[in-house]
């Protein structure tokens, strides 16, 4: 069987005096339909794991696999192949190209694909209604709210219709209301099939998911488990 | 359920909105780097294009005047004054191979020429008085400001014909019932000649007929100073054979020159200084290269984020660094562009003032696109791959 993400014995090594092991043997699946809470202090190294399940960094070892694909074999194009198909990555801090219109944000999530422009934009016309921005279109990025831009971010992981969609602390900017509604937009696009790992401290985040794990210094310290209906594990 | 994916792509079409989203938000950088390159392209192009329209009026001019004049003096004289030459080197040259006309000329030596007898004589002016034969007018191929020139009857007699700088030194602008005090003698001025290019010591001569000029000065027939037209394609060669003619005995001392040759060593000057100016052109366009380079490094140190998200979003390296390129080279092409324009219209301008035939060489304005282009390609490479080499993790660290 094929997982939407699988860690097996990863770690992540950064050089230096002395070197930090930020990720050390972290093993972890996540199944198509899931959302998972990774839980843990600063430092706890979760960010690393995100980005190693986001394929923008290698594992020193240990194998991270995205939708079957092992990232640490893949060259960068093929590797870049896999973000543009496969992932969908939403920030704390947004990252919008804030001169850009939402839409043109939203298109941005196809662009490394080649699917042509006036495509791009139907298809990010379609998320940007389905979170809820339907009268913010047309609108520069950096006129929004908070909020709206945590949506417009979610639209462009969204658009690619990606394997997992992973978010780093994707309530960690925005005030309690709007990060409620982010966090409920979040469970909504659950329920409708798409699978989300978000990153969090925030207790609030991690009680709205239905599977939990725990990191502290790099390890795994607890994992609440897969939804017995779609996973196989206990 | 593993899902195929391709590689990571980024359409033709893509490119130059991608590629451009720098310049656009950031207007005024990119405003002033075009500045710079532009500078650099206008100084390249306005230089070979003044120094191509000028040479194309000079060698106009050379047409115009013709190559095939040669003079020969005789190499002794020291102070610049004219020595003679042999009685018989003008008949000789005459008959040389490939002369198709020459005309002797004679410096008569502590003559002077005034506009009344009441000057003391040891005033002399800068003018000389010279004694010649009708045929100087077709030999220098000159023309006539007013009146007329010597002719067989009137060379017999104090008739005098001004070259232009002489008739303005004596104040004489036109020739009815003018007289003028040459040696010692009322003279008649006939006419007075326009400048002679290939022949400016005649523009300072007071030309008077051999006769009479033996006749009030004791002009003894040796020449001083022989005009040649030579069969313009053996000019050279002629030139080789007339010394021997001039003076069998020594004709080491006899000088010839090609009064052309001046006109074609200005070419070969305004060439030269060419070089000089189109190197420091170069040096403005690499300092409008090096500002690019920086404006580039700014620009991948402050959207590093951006750089970050595009790799997130399934950029590959290759297309983050192919965007930073097509940015500076935009950026140069601008400059190249602007700096064709602004190059061809100081060149218009200066030959307008100078009244030159605008000539704006096209290997100019290619070659200033294309020198922008290549400076545009080694600004913007530097900055292209430190931009591609960025680890997306990195990237994405808030600055």
């Amino acid at each position: 069987m094929t997982f939407a993400l699988e860690l097996d014995r990863v770690r992540k090594v950064y050089p230096g005096e002395p070197p930090v092991e930020s990720v050390s043997g972290v093993s972890l699946t996540v199944h198509s339909g899931e959302l998972v809470a990774v839980v843990g202090p600063s430092g706890s190294g979760k960010t690393t794991l995100l980005n190693l399940a986001a394929g923008l960094e290698r594992p020193t070892s240990g194998s991270v696999r995205v939708a079957g694909h092992a990232i640490e074999r893949l060259p960068d194009r093929r590797l870049s192949g896999l973000r543009a198909y496969c992932l969908g990555v939403v920030f704390q801090q947004f990252f919008l190209l804030e001169q850009q219109t939402a839409l043109d944000n939203v298109a941005g999530g196809l662009l490394y694909r080649g699917v042509a422009a006036a495509q791009r934009r139907r298809a990010a016309a379609e998320v940007l209604e389905r979170v809820g921005l339907a009268h913010r279109v047309h609108h520069r990025a950096g006129r929004l709210s908070g909020g709206e831009r945590q949506r417009v971010a979610i639209a462009r992981a969204l658009v690619g219709r990606p394997v997992v969609v992973l978010a780093d602390e994707p309530t960690g900017n925005l005030d309690s209301e709007a990060g409620a509604g982010i966090l409920a937009l979040l469970r909504e696009l659950n329920h409708e099939g798409t699978t989300i790992v978000v990153v969090t401290h925030d207790a609030d985040v991690a009680a709205a998911a239905a599977r939990r794990v725990d990191m502290r210094d790099g390890r795994v310290i607890k994992d609440s488990g897969s939804r017995p209906e779609v996973g196989s594990m206990p | 359920m593993t899902q195929p994916f391709a590689n990571s792509r980024l359409r033709a079409a893509d490119l130059l909105p991608v590629g451009t989203l720098g310049l656009r938000t950031r207007r005024l950088r990119t405003v002033l780097s075009v500045i710079g390159v532009a500078v650099g392209v206008a100084a390249l192009v306005a230089v070979l294009g003044i120094t191509r329209s000028s040479q194309a009026d000079l060698l106009a001019r050379i047409d115009r005047l013709g190559t095939n004049l040669l003079t020969v003096v005789n190499g002794r004289a020291l102070s610049g004054d004219e020595v003679p030459l042999p009685v018989t080197a003008a008949a000789s040259i005459g008959r040389t191979d490939g002369v198709l006309a020459s005309t002797p000329t004679a410096v008569m030596n502590g003559i002077g020429a005034y506009r009344t007898d009441r000057v003391p004589a040891y005033r002399g002016g800068s003018m000389t008085v010279r004694a010649t034969d009708p045929s100087l007018m077709s030999t220098l191929d000159g023309r006539l400001a007013r009146g007329v020139f010597l002719n067989d009857a009137t060379v017999r007699y104090p008739v005098a014909v001004l070259g232009y700088n002489a008739a303005t030194s004596l104040g004489l602008t036109d020739v009815d019932g003018q007289r003028i005090w040459v040696g010692g003698h009322w003279y008649a001025v006939a006419g007075i000649l326009e400048p002679l290019e290939l022949a400016p010591e005649i523009d300072w001569s007071v030309l008077i007929g051999n006769p009479v000029a033996a006749q009030d000065f004791g002009y003894d027939g040796h020449p001083s100073r022989i005009y040649v037209r030579a069969d313009t394609p053996r000019t050279a060669q002629v030139a080789d054979l007339l010394a021997r003619a001039a003076d069998p005995q020594s004709p080491s001392e006899v000088n010839v020159s090609r009064p052309s040759d001046a006109l074609a060593a200005r070419l070969a000057v305004t060439g030269a200084g060419t070089a000089l100016f189109l190197g420091l052109g170069l040096v403005a366009l690499c300092v409008g290269g090096i500002g690019i380079a920086n404006v580039m490094i700014i620009g991948v140190l402050e959207r590093r984020n951006e750089i970050g998200v595009r790799r997130a979003l399934g950029a590959a390296r290759r297309h983050i660094g192919v965007q930073f390129l097509t940015e500076a080279l935009l950026l140069a092409v601008l400059g190249g562009m602007v700096g064709v324009a602004v190059g061809c219209l100081v060149t218009a301008g200066v030959a307008h003032r100078e009244n030159w035939a605008l000539e704006v060489p096209a290997v100019a304005a290619w070659g200033g696109l294309l020198s922008a282009l290549a400076i545009g390609a080694v600004a913007g490479l530097y900055p292209a791959l430190r931009a591609a080499r960025l680890a997306p993790t990195e990237a994405l660290r808030s600055v």
